[in-house]
């Protein structure tokens, strides 16, 4: 055969749409079930954020506003008497939007399960305050509060007014504790997933190192090699991510119905809505981007101190 | 500073020396020009594949300027290295394969690096692997090939992309008679086809074989030039016969 048919006359053309420069490079390993468990950990912690936030939302937007008024009198018929008042003066003003005495059979139902059946009823019976669950329209000021106060210690002396958002906020705070813990999680796992990307991509360069001196002789750039390593983390990092999305799923639907099976209202406010599960679902996605971005800088900064 | 007219590569003064041993190159300024046909002997240990290094751009030199393609490579920065490298072919003493890859894939490896869409790749290597008689070792990984076999893949993979300057080192080291007599046929033929072509070898019967050849003589790191190799223009034909006496 003559050389001048075998040797290529024209320069090789640069740019071409694929390369399969060391293909069978892998980062390999347990790289897959690391990014796996990172991100079933990873959907876990964001979902008990979200629900969180979902449950503080839900939880601020059904008791605000709202305004508790107790008559503390021991003597069952002035404590009629006065609840009785105050519910007229509560119904008439312009600025409730809702008002009801709430019913004496409610009262011993929640107290029921620590003082028994009779704890409420008959001679011995514990004196129990009237409740007056009213809302205000718009949110519960401190100067709102004040004027109520006035206004119906004047006429029923045994009111007590408290905001219900007031009773509640040790309980906000300590939601609002553990959405950033979740939120801190999160960003711990996607900073341990970089290391661990980190670890693997040095540990390929290490034992590719010859290869890696070939292939810069041969006339390969560093963003050459590096697209090798990303594409390889991003093969490692897709079926991981979609694993650790699947066990995820699996825990949180687990969870799910373990909150379902308690009945609470405050638990239910903290349900999922389709933004959420669409946050969920793109976690796997920022893991590959995370594991690709890694890799790169990786590699290319091992690569620069390379001739 | 410009290298004298036309010249493809420009060595001027250049020393080299690892970490803080003694230069294992000195002083040492020559010309290549385009076309020709060079070859650098000595002695093992006189600094041949040190001289090729700097060629091939695995080494900056520790003083002196080295020119090629009309550029200074020295202060050239990394980034610019590999688009100089594509334009040299190398065929390494210890031919550096890379071992997961087949015959077929270290060939092709110019070409990928170079981005060749694949469908331009396959003919012009199985071509090459047919010429170098390892077109039935395609699939076989260097470390099945034997030494000989791997020193042609080698080769084969140094010229695929037709560089303009090929630098070999001690190519025919591990073949026979015969395949050590093709593969100076080769480089001849890319020679012939414009390429600029450095074989190092202390081999002094090879030197016998091309006639139109140069040759850079290195001694104990220092260049001497028994063929009027280093002066330009080259004289053409060389001196081979002179110089075995």
């Amino acid at each position: 055969m003559a050389l001048a048919q075998v040797i290529r006359r024209n320069q090789p053309r640069f740019g071409g749409e694929r390369s399969g420069l060391l293909q069978q490079a892998r980062l390999g390993g347990p790289m897959p079930w690391v990014i796996a468990i990172m991100v079933t950990l990873t959907v876990m912690a964001a979902a008990a954020g979200l629900a969180l936030s979902n449950l503080a939302r839900n939880a601020s937007a059904e008791i605000s506003g709202g305004v508790t008024v107790q008559i503390v009198e021991a003597a069952p018929l002035e404590r009629n008497r006065q609840a009785e008042v105050a519910l007229a003066l509560l119904s008439n003003r312009d600025d409730v939007a809702q008002v009801r005495r709430v019913p004496d059979s409610e009262l011993e139902g929640l107290i029921e399960p620590w003082l028994g059946e009779a704890a409420g009823t008959g001679d011995e019976a514990i004196p129990i305050p009237a409740l007056i669950d009213a809302r205000l329209r718009g949110a519960v000021t401190e100067g709102r509060l004040e004027a109520l106060r006035a206004q119906l210690t004047a006429s029923v002396p045994s009111a007590k007014v408290d905001a219900q958002a007031g009773w509640l906020a040790p309980v906000f705070q300590a939601i609002a504790s553990l959405q950033w813990l979740a939120i801190g999680l999160v960003l711990l796992l996607a900073a341990t997933s970089a290391a661990a990307v980190w670890l693997a991509a040095r540990s390929a360069l290490g034992s590719n190192r010859e290869t890696i001196e070939i292939v810069h002789l041969l006339g390969g750039t560093d963003r050459q090699i590096a697209q090798i390593f990303q594409r390889s983390i991003a093969v490692d990092a897709v079926v991981g991510g979609i694993v650790g999305l699947l066990l995820g799923l699996i825990a949180l639907g687990l969870l799910g119905r373990q909150f379902a099976a308690l009945g609470s209202g405050m638990v239910a406010g903290g349900g999922l809505d389709i933004v959420d599960w669409a946050a969920i679902g793109a976690i796997p996605l920022a893991g590959v981007v995370i594991a690709m971005l890694t890799a790169r800088v990786t590699v290319l900064a091992a690569l620069r101190r390379m001739l | 500073m410009s290298g004298p007219e036309g010249s493809i590569v420009q060595f001027d003064n250049v020393g080299l020396r690892y970490g803080t041993d003694r230069e294992v190159l000195s002083d040492i300024s020559f010309t290549l020009f385009p076309g020709s046909f060079y070859f650098l002997t000595g002695a093992s240990g006189a600094g041949k594949t040190s001289l090729l290094r700097l060629l091939y751009l695995a080494q900056r030199p520790s003083r002196g300027m080295i020119r090629m393609f009309g550029s200074d490579v020295i202060t050239l920065p990394r980034k610019g290295l590999p688009a100089f490298r594509r334009r040299i072919g190398t065929v390494f003493q210890d031919f550096r394969l890379v071992p997961h890859l087949s015959a077929f894939d270290n060939v092709a490896l110019p070409l990928r690096v170079s981005r060749v869409p694949e469908g331009e790749i396959r003919k012009p290597v199985a071509d090459m692997l047919d010429w170098v008689g390892l077109g039935n070792r395609a699939d076989a990984r260097p470390a099945t090939l034997s030494g000989g076999e791997q020193q042609r893949v080698a080769i084969a993979r140094a010229v695929i992309a037709r560089p303009e300057i090929l630098v070999a080192d001690e190519p025919t080291g591990n073949v026979d008679h015969d395949m050590g007599l093709k593969l100076l046929r080769l480089f001849e033929a890319l020679n012939r086809l414009g390429t600029t072509v450095v074989v190092a070898t202390h081999d002094v019967h090879l030197l016998k074989k091309v006639p139109e050849s140069l040759i850079m003589r290195l001694d104990k790191g220092r260049l001497s030039d028994p063929t009027g190799a280093l002066r330009y223009p080259p004289r053409r034909p060389g001196r081979v016969e002179g110089v075995l006496g």
